[in-house]
């Protein structure tokens, strides 16, 4: 499989047609399914379609998009018109959304084909896609370990050399652990840099789309498609979108990338961990840039104030799947409340229940100021955090994950093991700010990303600094060893 | 903090779920774990800090209130569980005759 833009640009001068890559693409996923199972839906017949109209436009001698012929899987949490859509859930296992994403009408509007609607953990909820209700994926590196999560099944798809981009969503580190795990790129953009409208909710504060891809200008260009202000959706913000493709660095001369003094560094515990990260801040030295030290001293708060805020979204979100408008529906004599309680019981998996009982305790009256307030006060201090380091920094460099990628069932027992796992990438979220992995080396073989932030809406910057780096290293290059034996 | 005075069959209720026994103290006993750490927060300064609801800088976003095509009645009625003619289908909330 070679990159997005490869293809993109073979389809535009009309050396590949864009349907010949989507088949070569759906014999890939076909291949390989029944040792990954990434996908909950493959969509042959929408990519087909889509791919013969990009090679009309083409022949015509039109404009094909920035995407042109560009296959793409989508997380099964955006909407797709008329083709199923899951999020990984029992109580949406039938439902077939009237309308789409904006991100995936973007998407196909730039000429990207959509291949298939991947697995994740039930409603975003999870680190390692063990949550689905329907199987987890395994990780191309290791068939015996997770892909991470939630959304496992792009970083899965990707990491295998199925498709070259994938979607995902990142409310506290689902596109950023799941892409570290599979050595593949992943950006979460501004909070508000993308539009959510058909994206189905888990908290509502900090939920955002972002690329998953083989390399950092594939990410950059799916990004450009998809930003911007969509009067779908009032909280996506009207600032201009760059090219961002146009901003991907070859040295980092003058560039200050800041290194954090105040994460534990007991989290990360394995030594191979320390030595990857350390060798990875050299590089950006030897690079051309300049380190600095920051001090973020609240981010040690961050998992417990992720653990009250977005529980709290997430049971008022979810509160709509009730069984009477849309999902499953199980009966329970003439009583409309035995109706929810019994919809909800059979639909909605642990995870998910165990969230919605939390975020409904955090909200209860008598206890909503001593845990959701002061939550919400402590979410400030963390964005002052980051607004005094970027005075000093342009890009701040630290982990993206405290391990390489588990085994199976290894955590699926232990809800704050496994909530662990975010300890580095939810800071971010609860400030808003971008932040993205960048495949950094591997310890014992299994792949390891480092992340890259930027301040908000200055996305373009740490994919600079992510494209420089990937050059220099090569880590993104390396294939997954497990499938290429076989 | 980990033994919080968590009423589970109470926020249940509230959250309109029915939990098996087993699944309730399963639950319990996951959520005295977690407050262990959110109980992190009760020894931090907050005092005279605002809370954060949302991050970015957006006060209210208005729209022309203009007409637009929708959804028709059939789009919006097709992943019903039930239904009755225009009409999503739903047991009965009010008490008494009709």
């Amino acid at each position: 499989m070679i990159s997005g833009h490869e293809i993109r640009d073979a389809v535009a001068r009309r050396e590949r047609s864009a349907v010949e890559v989507a088949q070569q693409a759906l014999q890939a996923i076909d291949r390989l399914e029944p040792r990954l199972r990434a996908y909950i839906s493959l969509l042959p017949e929408r990519a087909l379609s889509q791919a013969r109209s990009v090679d009309a436009r083409s022949r015509a001698g039109q404009d094909a998009g920035l995407l042109a012929g560009v296959p793409v899987a989508i997380k099964d949490l955006f909407c797709t018109k008329g083709d199923r859509t899951t999020c990984g859930s029992k109580i949406l296992q039938d439902f077939r959304p009237p309308y789409s994403a904006t991100v995936v009408e973007r998407l196909e509007a730039a000429g990207a084909v959509v291949v298939g609607k991947t697995n994740m953990d039930e409603f975003a909820m999870g680190s390692s896609c063990e949550n689905s209700a329907f199987f987890p994926t395994r990780n191309p590196w290791d068939e015996g370990r997770v892909p991470g999560g939630s959304s496992g099944g792009s970083a899965s798809t990707v990491g295998a050399g199925c498709v070259p981009l994938a979607m995902g969503t990142d409310t506290g580190g689902s596109i950023r652990e799941p892409a570290s795990f599979c050595n593949v790129v992943g950006v979460k953009p501004t909070y508000g840099r993308v539009s959510r409208y058909g994206m189905i909710a888990f908290a509502s504060s900090l939920d955002q789309a972002g690329p998953l891809s083989r390399d950092v200008r594939d990410a950059a260009d799916a990004l450009e498609v998809i930003a911007g202000f969509d009067p779908m959706d009032s909280t996506s913000v009207d600032v201009p979108v760059p090219r961002y493709a146009d901003h991907l660095l070859e040295d980092l001369t003058g560039v200050r990338v800041g290194l954090v003094d105040d994460f534990d560094e007991t989290i990360a515990a394995d030594s191979g961990m320390t030595s990857l990260y350390q060798t990875a801040y050299r590089n950006i030295e030897a690079l051309g840039a300049t380190l600095v030290h920051v001090r973020l001293p609240h981010a040690k708060y961050g998992l417990a104030t992720y653990y009250l805020i977005a529980p709290a979204e997430c049971s008022s979100n979810l509160a709509r799947y009730d069984g009477t408008r849309y999902g499953l529906r199980v009966d329970g004599g003439d009583d409309v409340y035995s109706m929810f309680e019994r919809t909800r019981a059979e639909g909605f998996g642990p995870e998910v229940k165990r969230r919605i009982v939390l975020g409904t305790y955090a909200l209860c009256s008598g206890y909503y100021d001593a845990y959701y307030v002061r939550a919400q006060k402590v979410r400030t201090l963390m964005k002052a955090d980051f607004d005094l380091a970027f005075a000093s920094c342009d890009v701040i460099a630290c982990p993206a994950v405290s391990c390489p990628p588990f085994e199976l069932g290894a955590k699926s027992q232990d809800p704050v093991a496994m909530y662990l796992m975010d300890y580095f990438t939810i800071p971010m979220s609860l400030a808003g700010i971008p932040a993205m992995s960048v495949p950094a080396g591997y310890v014992n073989g299994l792949p390891v990303g480092l992340q890259l932030v930027s301040p908000a809406f200055e996305e373009a910057r740490m994919l600079g600094v992510a494209h420089a780096y990937e050059k220099a290293t090569g880590h993104a290059r390396r294939r997954a060893p497990q499938l290429s034996a076989r | 903090m980990a033994d919080v005075p968590i009423d589970i069959h109470y926020v249940a209720k509230l959250a309109r779920l029915s939990l098996t026994d087993e699944e309730s103290a399963r639950i319990s006993a996951q959520l005295s774990r977690l407050f262990d750490f959110i109980g992190e927060l009760q020894g931090l300064d907050v005092s005279g800090v605002h809370p954060t609801a949302q991050v970015i800088p957006l006060a209210n976003v208005y729209r022309d209130d203009v007409v637009k095509p929708s959804l028709s009645n059939d789009e919006a009625l097709a992943n019903a569980p039930q239904r009755d003619g225009p009409y999503f289908k739903a047991p009965r909330i009010l008490e008494g005759e009709f």
